[in-house]
This record gives structure tokens, C-alpha cells and sequence, in this order.
């Protein structure tokens, strides 16, 4: 029993890793999607503040377009064609998940609003406490 | 006043817990019966004084009391009275007090049937249940009080109830879901009990069973709730997310699940003791872990209360004592109860063991992929996240290995099946499976997808137990209820089977951009936007969308989606459903776009409700295991005191 | 044989050290310590009551103060005004209101029914000042020294017991 057992875990481990390595997405900053750090191609995760203003919508599709920026000087347009979530705002803080492109835009699959007026996803938190040391430091 | 009352009467539930733990502990150690039975009525103490506690939050909240912080953050005077009563669970306080109650409800469940416990075994399981109360009792009073007030400005008026949870699904999918996790403590109790009598055998296994199987038959029904609820109720038409809370409810459940069958085995056949035990304490560690996941904040979901580092210390440092102490009384104490029993591959035991590892396996890639986002920020510092293909990726092929295994179940024997009736009974069931499948295949126009794979299944499993029970008939084996209840529960397990497969397979969801007039076709339906009203509710305004659904040869329904902005200006969207036993049709507004069009999100979903139905299934088969008259209460502490003794190892294996 | 059965325990040991350091992680609540003692961001705003009156930074600055940022269609700002209420009319605190992504209306209409606390209320219809402020949501309340510093910064609504434990003892050193 003990051997099968442990031939089981073993297997778990290993598709666990495989599995993990094309699933974990991180997430990148606005500065870090402009200057380069984030990988192309690869799915990932990114956000910021909605621009106010920068919100376009296509006439006969779903398609759209928004610019993410960390209000410290990088931005960055995401394209995303589907239905934006109840929450989403110009101004308020996205989380978009997908590809970035070669020519710097961000194909998003996933928009992600805040899920209530009083809250932040913790990636956009540290963004707005950079924000804050950022001014200080000016 | 009434506050005052509530608050006092959590105070008194407390020190009546404390009382409790010792002298359940105490009189098992000096053997006293005086101090056992007074045990009786201090779990008595703890019911009642909870009860009034909660009834008195739920008065004020009637009563629209202000002055109570709580009542003020989760309810208003326009709130309708049904809303007022759940909004008592709406938030982290009020739920942390129904949590309380329903433990204190389950400990005078097992009092009442106390007399079929050996009686210092029953001191122990009170105790161990009289100190986790304790536990949360303190959290509550000390951390999540919400007897807390507003005095002496008192707000005019409340706050309001978040519009999402001002809804049916609110009023009974907490309660139930805390029926399962809180029911679970019961089986960790009977193993910290068994564990410090060194006293885990078949006897102990018949009397743990139905509290296993109650307390799961509930988690079936508070998650099959919560998924039919996000299905109506977020406008999106999922149904199962992968979320961190949705995980901490689901791992329980796998792991119950595995016990459920592990105590099966260690009943009928004295064996597996170590994972049945283990599993025990693992069920309610679970429940423990998802209450801190919720509760703390160290991980963000649609569903996470208010957000407390303070009170997930806490949290922490109780799942630290509790899980920790049971883990390692049960290093120590586990070696002492082995007994090794023999069985060749094609028995039952097997199996159940295969069951097992497969249930453990996934709940365990859960777990990681649920925490390890915490971990990888600790060690790098980075922001991760684990997305739905992850959990997909595993969970799928081993519930499909499992499927195959449940299938076997009734053809297999305890300790050893002969080859020659296995290869007789599967000569009539595979071909009946075989065609049975090749319908579906028909029905889905000869495509071959992995719904008709899942569908084999399915009717593998089903072919299978029918065949059993009809074999039982003709040899006049009586049907027990607990084995009806199997039979009933696995039938569950497949029809949730073909109602994921066939949704995910061949749901059909179209994002469109439509005007009013337009026409939009959706697999076998089609769609016409006529037009958009403005409405206005109790508290909120809305545009009501209308939509006719055509079906050759049907007449056709009318659809409403709502998209509502209640007075927070908070915005909601109200789907409107076609359900229907074969499929659902969905339809949700999405943005207002230029013109008078609209973004539109139609699904056509197949099979959809079979979800739950499977789940409402599988419940029933548990509450019908649970109730088998084989563990009815059997008098066993019905001797005068001279005649008591302490009661022997149990049965010899 | 008993070293296997340690194996469980030992991986909950994991979790739990993880979990730990995870609630760390988060905190929410505290003010990043580069942010305490730095002066209040510039501004310029309009007066709620009065557009055409412009209140800037130092107009703020000679006394300890406190600055709360509100919004009408907040649901915890209303639960938490009784104590700001209270907190005017029992300290010396300089009351300072921002209206934050709000109708100038509405917001006017609101503090006469429910009472109004603050000496002065900006106006924050864009967010931009909440931005400086590194501000994500309402309702957040700053306490500033006489100098215009920041030495206290919370996140939530403000109890009886938050101002009791936390907040009071801070004012009193200002």
C-alpha cells in the first residue's frame, strides 16, 4: 500500500509543477508593463487607474479601449472586446488579465473591477502606498 | 436593554463552556459520574444562553436599533423584514454568532442522544466540543462583538444591506453551509475522544457514522446553494469560480466525503482506523482554515467579510492550538491502534482506498492552489495569482478516474471478489453502458466531445447501482437505508456529472452588441431585443430589458433582465432566466452603449440545473444514510451505577 | 513507525508559519511608516458651500486637525458620522470634511439632515485630491499636527471604541 501511495504523490507532485509553471500569473505594475520588465506573450496579469477620458467603445462591437496609468508618469491602452464588469469606472483602480503586445498595448482576456467602493485588490494597494512615497520624495 | 441582555447572555454562554470543558475532562479523569452528567446541562447552558443572545441581535434588528453598530452597518428601516432577519448573517459579526449557535445546537443534538454512548467517551467528545466553543465564544466577545454601540449619538438611520446579498439566497445558504461546517466538529470531537481512550475500533466507527453523514448531507446542500445562488444572482452565469472562499468550503467537503467511506470501511471491516481518524480531525481543521481564509484577509474574494489582520491572528492562533494539538495527539496515540487486516486489489477496501487517495489528491492540489499565492509573496515578494485552468487542469481527470471507480462499487466485495463473478456481472452491465452511451451520442449528432465521454460515465455509474438494487430484489437482501441512501447519493454524483459536462461542453455564450429590433440567433434559439422601460423599485431604479426567446416549434418566453442602481449608487445586474430541466436561458444587460443599444451577454446553457439537482440528490442520500435504523440509539448507558464500568476495547478484528 | 504520523502535523506547521507571515502582508489599516511625519500634500479646492471661496493647504496648517474623507453614497461614512459628531463637539480638533467623487447637492443636503461636524468641507468631485492622499475608497480619516504633518492615518469607519483606543491618545500629544 505504502508504494502505491508514494507513487501516487510523486506523480501529483510532478504534473503539480508542470501544471503550475503555464498557470501562474504575475502581476506587473503599470511602471514595469512600460518599461520593458514585463514579459511579452505570456499571460499576466497588470492594473492601474482608469484614465479619465481614455475610454473608447467601437461602433458596431463589443470592442473597447481604456489607457491603466499609475498617475506617476507610465500608461498603457488595453484592448479588451466583451461586456466590462457593473464596477468598472473611469478613475477607479483594474485589474486586466492577458497578453501584452509587441507594440505595447495590453490584449486583455479578463477585466477585473474593485468589488465594492471601500476596497482595492491588494496589487493596486502597494501601487496606491507607491504613489503616496512618490509624492514625497518630489 | 435587549442588547444589554444579548451581550450578558454571550458572557454567561462563555463561562458556561469554560465549566464545561473542565468538568467533562475532569470527571473522565476521576471517573465521577456526578461531574459527567452535570456536563448534561452545561451544553444545556450554552444552547440557551446563545439562543437568547442571538435571538436579541435579531430583535434589534427588528426592531430597527440603531444604537447597535452592527444593526446600523447591515440594515435600514426601508429593508423588508425577511432581509432584516438574514442581514443578522450578512456581515462578520452576526455570522460569527450563528456559527456559535449552530455548534451549540449540534452539542445538544449529541446530549440528547446520550444514552447511546459509553458514558466517559461522551465526557470527552463534550468537552473537547465545550472548549471549541469556548474558542469562538472569546473571538466573538473579544474581537467581533456585535452587541457593540453607537452611544450616545445614535444614527437616525442605518446604513444598508450590500443589494447583492438582499435575497433569498442569503436567508438559507449561510445557515445551511454553517450546518455542514460546524457538523463536522462533531466526528473531530469523537476522534480527540477515541484518540485519548486509545479507543478507535468498529464500535467507535458505528457511533461517529451518522454524524458524518449529517453533517456532510448539510454541506451539500449550503454549497450546491452557493453555487445556484452566484449563478442567479451575479449576472454572469457561472457557477463554480474557484474562488478562495468557494475553495475553503469545497475542501471540507472532499475530505468528508473521504470520510464518509474511510468510517465505512473501518466499521464493517475494522480497518483504515489511521486515515479515519486522521480525516476526522482533518474535516473540521478545514472548516477551521476556510473561517480564517474569510475572516482575515490574507487572501481577497467577492465573498471575504471585513477585512481584520487583528482578527486573524486570532483566528490563527486558535487553528494553531486546535488543529495542532489534535495532529499531534494523533502522531502520538496513532501507533497504538493498528491492526492489519488483509484484502486482495478487487475487494471494496481497495477501492476505498483508491476513493480515498483520489478525494485526498484533489483536495490537497485545492489547498495549494488556494495558499500558495500567500507563500509566493512571502518568500519573493511578488504578486501571484492561480487562475481557474490550474485547478481544471487536475480536478477534472481525477473526478473522471473516480467516476470509473464508483461505477465498480457494487460488483466488488468486501476482503476479495472472484474473478469469474466479476466477469459475469460486467458481461451484462458493459454492453448496456456501451449502448446506453451510444444515444447520447446520437443525441449530440455524432460529435464526439468529451460530453459523451462524462456521459458514459454517468451511465456507468447508474447502470451499475440500478442493476444492484434490482439483483437485491430478486435475492430478497433487504435494502437498508444506508444502503439506498449509497445507491441514492452516487446517483446524485452522476447526474451532477453529465450536468457540468454537458454545460461546459455545450453552453453556448454570446457577448453582442444589440439595439432594440434586433434579432440575435443562439444555438437552437432565437433572440429578439424589443425594447428597454424604466422602472422603479423599493430602493433602487432600474431599465428593465425585454426579450423574446424562439424555439422551433415552442412558443416563446419573454425575458426581463434588470440593471439596477440602488441608493448607494451601487449597481447591480439582474439576469433574466429561462430555467428549464434540459436547459437555461440567460440573459444579462451589460453596459448601455452609443444609440439605444446595449452590450448583452445570452447563454444558452444545457443541463445546467442538473447541477444541482445531482447535489440536492446526493443530500437526500446522506440524511436517508443517516437515519439507517442500524445506529439507532441503542440503550447503552441505561445501567444502574454499580453496574458501570468503563467500557472495553470493542469489537475484536 | 510514530515518525509517519508526524508528517500531517508537520505540514500544518508549514501552513500556519505561512499564514502568519501572509496576515503581515496586508496591512491595510497601518499608514507605510515612510508616510508619518510628512507634511500634508498641497491643494487648492473649492469650498462645498461656497464655490467660490478656495481653501488651500495652509489654511489647515496652526492647529491639530483631523480630515475625514466622506462621500453620500459611502453606507459606512453614515454609520460612522454620530461619532464624528461627537468627536467635534467633545475635542478642540480642527474639522475638516472631503467630499470625495460626490454631487455638491446631495452632499450639502446630506450634512444638514444628519448634522455637520466640520469647520470646513472640501470639494473632491474628480478624486484628485483623494489621489495625493494615496486615498482608495471612504470612508479614511487623517490626523495632522499644528505643523500639517501626518502622524495618524485610518481606513474604515471610526467606532466608539477605534477613537477610544487609537485615535484619542494621538491627539492628545498634538
Amino acid at each position: 500500500m505504502a508504494s502505491f501511495l508514494l507513487v501516487g504523490i510523486a506523480a501529483s507532485i510532478s504534473v503539480l509543477f508542470v501544471a503550475l509553471e503555464q498557470n501562474l500569473n504575475m502581476f506587473y505594475p503599470p511602471s514595469e508593463v512600460v518599461s520593458g520588465v514585463a514579459p511579452l506573450e505570456t499571460n499576466i496579469r497588470a492594473g492601474g487607474m482608469v484614465e479619465e477620458g481614455s475610454l473608447r467603445r467601437t461602433n458596431e462591437s463589443l470592442k473597447v479601449s481604456f489607457v491603466l496609468s499609475d498617475r506617476a508618469g507610465s500608461e498603457f491602452t488595453v484592448h479588451y472586446t466583451g461586456i466590462l464588469p457593473d464596477l468598472f469606472r473611469e478613475g477607479q483602480g483594474i485589474l486586466v488579465e492577458g497578453k501584452l503586445q509587441q507594440d505595447g498595448s495590453f490584449e486583455a482576456t479578463e477585466v477585473l473591477a474593485k468589488h465594492d467602493e471601500n476596497y482595492m485588490p491588494p496589487e493596486l494597494m502597494s501601487l496606491a502606498e507607491d504613489k503616496q512615497n512618490n509624492i514625497t520624495e518630489g | 436593554m435587549v442588547p444589554e441582555i444579548g451581550q450578558l447572555s454571550l458572557c454567561f454562554a462563555a463561562a458556561v463552556a469554560l465549566g464545561g470543558t473542565i468538568t467533562g475532562y475532569l470527571g473522565n479523569l476521576t471517573s465521577s459520574d456526578k461531574l459527567q452528567e452535570s456536563v448534561y446541562s452545561l451544553v444545556v447552558g450554552q444552547f440557551v444562553f446563545v439562543f437568547f443572545a442571538f435571538l436579541s441581535l435579531v430583535f434589534s434588528f427588528l426592531v430597527d436599533d440603531f444604537s447597535v453598530a452592527y444593526v446600523a452597518n447591515h440594515s435600514n428601516t426601508i429593508l423588508p423584514w425577511q432581509y432584516k432577519v438574514s442581514a443578522v448573517w450578512g456581515g462578520h459579526e452576526g455570522s460569527l454568532l450563528l456559527w456559535i449557535w449552530i455548534m451549540t445546537a449540534w452539542m445538544l443534538a449529541v446530549v440528547f442522544h446520550r444514552f447511546s454512548y459509553p458514558r466517559y467517551f461522551l465526557g470527552n467528545v463534550l468537552s473537547t466540543l465545550c472548549f471549541l466553543n469556548l474558542g469562538f465564544l472569546c473571538f466573538c466577545i473579544f474581537t467581533s462583538n456585535p452587541f457593540d454601540r453607537f452611544i450616545p449619538l445614535t444614527p437616525m438611520e442605518g446604513a444598508d444591506l450590500n443589494p447583492v446579498l438582499q435575497d433569498f439566497g442569503l436567508i438559507i445558504h449561510p445557515p445551511l453551509l454553517y450546518m455542514g461546517y460546524v457538523g463536522l466538529s462533531i466526528p473531530f470531537a469523537f476522534a480527540v475522544a477515541g484518540l485519548l481512550q486509545k479507543n478507535i475500533d468498529s464500535y467507535w466507527a458505528r457511533l461517529v457514522k451518522p454524524w458524518v453523514n449529517l453533517s456532510w448531507a448539510f454541506l451539500t446542500l449550503g454549497i450546491l446553494l452557493g453555487s445556484w445562488w452566484a449563478y442567479y444572482e451575479l449576472g454572469w452565469g457561472g457557477w463554480w469560480f474557484w474562488d478562495p472562499v468557494e475553495n475553503s468550503s469545497f475542501m471540507p467537503w472532499l475530505a468528508a466525503t473521504a470520510l464518509l467511506h474511510s468510517v465505512t470501511v473501518t466499521e464493517k471491516r475494522g480497518a483504515f482506523k489511521h486515515w479515519t481518524v486522521l480525516l476526522a480531525v482533518t474535516c473540521f481543521s478545514l472548516s477551521l482554515l476556510g473561517a480564517f481564509i474569510v475572516r482575515s484577509g490574507v487572501l481577497t474574494s467577492v465573498h471575504s467579510f471585513a477585512v481584520d489582520p487583528e482578527r486573524g491572528t486570532y483566528i490563527l492562533a486558535y487553528l494553531t492550538v486546535v488543529v495542532g494539538g489534535s495532529l499531534f495527539l494523533f502522531a502520538i496515540r496513532a501507533s497504538e491502534t493498528t491492526t492489519p487486516i488483509r484484502y486482495s486489489y478487487f475487494s471494496r477496501e481497495f477501492f476505498m482506498l483508491v476513493n480515498n487517495v483520489l478525494l485526498i489528491s484533489s483536495m490537497v492540489m485545492i489547498l495549494w492552489g488556494t495558499l500558495a499565492p500567500i507563500g509566493y509573496e512571502v518568500i519573493t515578494g511578488d504578486l501571484y495569482s492561480i487562475g481557474k485552468p490550474f485547478f481544471n487542469f487536475f480536478f477534472i481527470p481525477l473526478m473522471l478516474i473516480l467516476a470509473v471507480a464508483v461505477g465498480l462499487v457494487p460488483l466488488l466485495n468486501w476482503k476479495r471478489t472472484n474473478g469469474n463473478y466479476l466477469v459475469n456481472r460486467l458481461k451484462s452491465l458493459l454492453p448496456v453502458t456501451l449502448i446506453l452511451t451510444f444515444i447520447v451520442f446520437y443525441m449530440l449528432d455524432f460529435v464526439l466531445t468529451a460530453a459523451v465521454f462524462c456521459g458514459g460515465l454517468a451511465i456507468w455509474i447508474v447502470v451499475n447501482h440500478v442493476q444492484d438494487v434490482y439483483r437485491r430484489i430478486k435475492e430478497s437482501i433487504s435494502l437498508s437505508r444506508s444502503y439506498l441512501g449509497m445507491a441514492l447519493a452516487h446517483l446524485g454524483l452522476s447526474v451532477t456529472l453529465i450536468g457540468i459536462a454537458f454545460t461546459s461542453v455545450l453552453s453556448i455564450e454570446e457577448d453582442v452588441r444589440m439595439a432594440p429590433g434586433d434579432e440575435q440567433k443562439l444555438g437552437p434559439l432565437n433572440v429578439k431585443f424589443k425594447e428597454v422601460i424604466n422602472i422603479v423599485g423599493p430602493n433602487y431604479q432600474a431599465k428593465r430589458g425585454v426579450f423574446d426567446v424562439e424555439r422551433e416549434g415552442e412558443q416563446s418566453q419573454q425575458l426581463f433582465p434588470e440593471k439596477r442602481t440602488y441608493s448607494g449608487r451601487q449597481v447591480m445586474t439582474e439576469a433574466g432566466i429561462d430555467p428549464g430541466l434540459l436547459s437555461d436561458t440567460y440573459i444579462s444587460l451589460g453596459e448601455p452603449l452609443s444609440g439605444d443599444a446595449w452590450a448583452v451577454r445570452l447563454h444558452y446553457k444545457p443541463f445546467v440545473r442538473w447541477i444541482w439537482f445531482g447535489g440536492l440528490l446526493m443530500a437526500f442520500g446522506g440524511f436517508l444514510s443517516a437515519v439507517d435504523l442500524r445506529y439507532r440509539r441503542r440503550e447503552v448507558d441505561k445501567t444502574s451505577p454499580e453496574q458501570r464500568t468503563v467500557p472495553s476495547h470493542g469489537i475484536a478484528d | 513507525m510514530t515518525a509517519r504520523f508526524l508528517i500531517p502535523f508537520f505540514v500544518f506547521v508549514v501552513i500556519v508559519c505561512f499564514s502568519f507571515f501572509g496576515l503581515g502582508l496586508k496591512d491595510r489599516d497601518k499608514l507605510p511608516s515612510a508616510l508619518i511625519g510628512k507634511p500634508f500634500p498641497d491643494f487648492e479646492s473649492k469650498s462645498l458651500f461656497d464655490p467660490v471661496e478656495v481653501i488651500v493647504r495652509d489654511d489647515l496648517v496652526g492647529r491639530p486637525t483631523l480630515v475625514n474623507v466622506w462621500a453620500t453614497w459611502c453606507p459606512t461614512c453614515k454609520a460612522e458620522h454620530a461619532e464624528l459628531v461627537k468627536i467635534a463637539e467633545t475635542t478642540n480638533l480642527q474639522m475638516i470634511g472631503i467630499n470625495y467623487k460626490d454631487d455638491r447637492l446631495k452632499a450639502i443636503d446630506w450634512l444638514a439632515q444628519h448634522g455637520n461636524p466640520f469647520d470646513k468641507v472640501l470639494e473632491d468631485p474628480k478624486g484628485d485630491l483623494g489621489i495625493e492622499l494615496g486615498v482608495y475608497g471612504a470612508p479614511e480619516t487623517f490626523i495632522l499636527d499644528r505643523g500639517g504633518s501626518i502622524v495618524y492615518k485610518r481606513v474604515g469607519a471610526i467606532t466608539n471604541r477605534v477613537w477610544e483606543n487609537q485615535m484619542r491618545s494621538v491627539t492628545r500629544g498634538l
